[in-house]
């Protein structure tokens, strides 16, 4: 019958019917209200909302010197922890490409640190390996270095956050060793039948063929990097004199400790917008450096 | 298919030479955690064993790590923990799966919004949505319950799981579900008894993800349950380092231990749907 209009079948909109509620009710609504916050002052005791239109940002960019520590030592993480995480992750994942027996324990055993790295108990961990006493002094010590005071010190405190991190570098070596693994054996067979080095080989063949995911992975880990608070909280508590007082931890603070919503959604917004622009300007120049095959 | 492994060369040698030593530092704190919760006080700091001198051995620090603190033990506060834990992996899985079905096999207009929306809300940080859903919660009247640790996963919000299970359904042969079709089967049915059998495995590596994460998680709790009476594990354990009295560092340790010994278990019960599943999400496109 050609004047019967094909029905639109409903049955995939019913059950989409979750998803689309979680999607306005617990993404669109609360990234709409969270912006909303920010130009208001919220004191949840009070249940009172006062709009302050752009106030709380001003005041960010001008006089609110804990924002600048908070943010330098943000930065400091980040810049330093994520290179330190792809570089760690590439290299054991270069190590254990090669076909050697036992790689498969190798690859589990690597991956525990990055399951268990986010737990309370690894943080109160880390507080007793970097005591004064505790372990890493006293390898230091071989060598002849002196104990640091790790915990206390202002330069290295944001170091022992850093091991912590790169500690869980396994999720993005099985990411890299997955993408090696797909690099076709064919490459390598005929570069050394033209002679070509090892060295070579990994430079012009391998590196290139898994830039996208040297991408995927770089902002994977720069993206959490940027949240951290576990480990500035637990371990160092955001000291010594705030040198580990990640932006996130000081939103906490200023949200759940000084019931002062407004400003901590600020911040809040300027860390993402932080985020989104330090991303944006890395895919954009994914297109000097990322070789992709189609 | 057979693996030609490399012959015992220079080169193997000093691979597994460096497997050998990132291995050994790698575990090298998760060993002495463990030595340390046998040990005194006097003998945790100031040496590299992991094993306590000879005759000094407190075992005892594990009954005092069992007992937390004088009103609960600690299994006390692990059941807290499965108390969100528990219905949280269950939403996400069964949630995500659903999702994950309708946008991958069934075709309807506005199936791409829906995709890049998922994709855009993956990208997303997590700290955008912490302090609006906390005034949500407030008003809804949830905080100190548990359901403020869950309610969210009722609804598909975990777009990472989505996301896998997407990329995952691609594999799977379209001809399965044109079958189940012909046979009369409807698209739940179709999910179902087609789908849900091949997918198991990404399946079980989102729940074991989803609980490992939810373990791990110390703000959510830290924020939303105020009551000693609900406090998680992750919560309990930060106290241990709070007292102002002198600290027994081998309770610490034993109870830390304690807390990362399910962990521990479960990774090794489920290591290959994990390192499938990590391999899967970002290896494949």
């Amino acid at each position: 019958m050609p004047t019967t209009k094909r029905k639109t079948n409903l049955t995939p909109y019913i059950l989409l019917a979750p998803w689309f509620i979680g999607f306005v009710v617990f993404k669109v609504y609360p990234i709409i209200s969270s912006f909303w916050y920010s130009l208001t002052e919220t004191n949840l005791i009070l249940q009172e909302t006062t709009f302050v239109g752009l106030q709380h940002y001003i005041e960010i960019f001008t006089t609110d010197n804990i924002f600048k520590t908070s943010f330098v030592a943000t930065l400091k993480y980040v810049l330093i922890g994520t290179p330190m995480v792809m570089v760690a992750a590439f290299f054991i994942a270069f190590v254990l490409n090669f076909k050697l027996k036992g790689v498969n324990f190798f690859r589990t055993a690597y991956y525990i640190p990055s399951i268990l790295g986010g737990n309370v108990a690894v943080s109160i961990l880390w507080t007793m390996l970097f005591n004064t006493n505790g372990p890493i002094n006293i390898v230091l010590g071989v060598f002849g270095i002196e104990p640091v005071n790790w915990l206390t010190n202002e330069t290295y405190a944001v170091f022992v956050l850093i091991f912590l991190k790169t500690w869980q570098f396994g999720s993005t070596m099985l990411i890299f060793l997955s993408a090696l693994q797909n690099v076709s054996a064919s490459l390598y067979e005929a570069a050394s039948i033209d002679g070509a080095s090892k060295a070579r080989q990994l430079f012009s063949i391998t590196l290139p063929i898994i830039t996208p995911m040297v991408l995927f992975n770089a902002i994977n880990v720069l993206v959490k990097a940027f949240q951290e608070f576990n480990s500035a909280y637990l371990i160092t508590k955001g000291g010594p004199n705030r040198t580990t007082y990640f932006l996130n931890v000081y939103i906490y603070d200023t949200a759940f400790r000084m019931n002062n919503f407004g400003y901590a959604s600020a911040i809040t917004w300027i860390l993402l917008l932080i985020i989104g622009v330090l991303t944006a300007i890395i895919f954009s120049s994914s297109s000097y450096w990322v070789y992709y095959n189609d | 298919m057979e693996v030609n492994y490399e012959k015992l060369s220079l080169g193997s040698i000093l691979r597994y030479l460096v497997l050998i030593i990132v291995g050994l530092i790698l575990m090298y704190p998760l060993f002495w955690m463990i030595g340390s919760a046998f040990k005194g006080n006097m003998d945790i700091f100031g040496g590299l064993s992991v094993f306590p001198p000879e005759g000094a051995a407190r075992p005892e620090n594990f009954a005092m790590a069992w007992q937390i603190n004088k009103n609960h033990n600690i299994l006390f506060y692990f059941l807290n923990t499965l108390k969100f834990l528990i219905p949280k992996t269950l939403l996400t899985a069964i949630s995500c799966t659903l999702t994950a079905y309708v946008v991958a096999r069934l075709s309807f207009k506005g199936k791409k919004f829906v995709f890049t929306m998922i994709v855009v809300t993956l990208l997303m940080p997590e700290l955008a949505f912490r302090i609006p859903l906390y005034l949500m919660y407030s008003k809804l009247g949830i905080l100190n319950t548990y359901a403020s640790l869950y309610i969210a996963d009722l609804f598909a919000t975990g777009s990472f799981f989505i996301f896998m299970e997407i990329q995952f359904m691609r594999s799977i042969p379209r001809e399965l579900d044109e079958a189940a079709k012909i046979d009369g089967c409807n698209a739940l049915q179709t999910l179902w008894y087609v789908i849900v059998p091949v997918l198991k495995p990404i399946i079980i590596t989102a729940c074991l993800l989803c609980f490992m994460w939810g373990m791990n998680d110390f703000q959510g709790p830290l924020i939303y349950l105020t009551k000693p009476t609900n406090a998680t594990l992750s919560i309990i354990l930060k106290q241990q380092l709070d007292g102002d009295a002198a600290i027994v560092y081998g309770k610490v340790f034993a109870a830390s231990a304690i807390a990362l010994a399910p962990m521990v278990i479960i990774f090794f019960a489920g290591s290959r749907y994990f390192v499938d599943g990590v391999a899967s999400t970002g290896g494949k496109e």
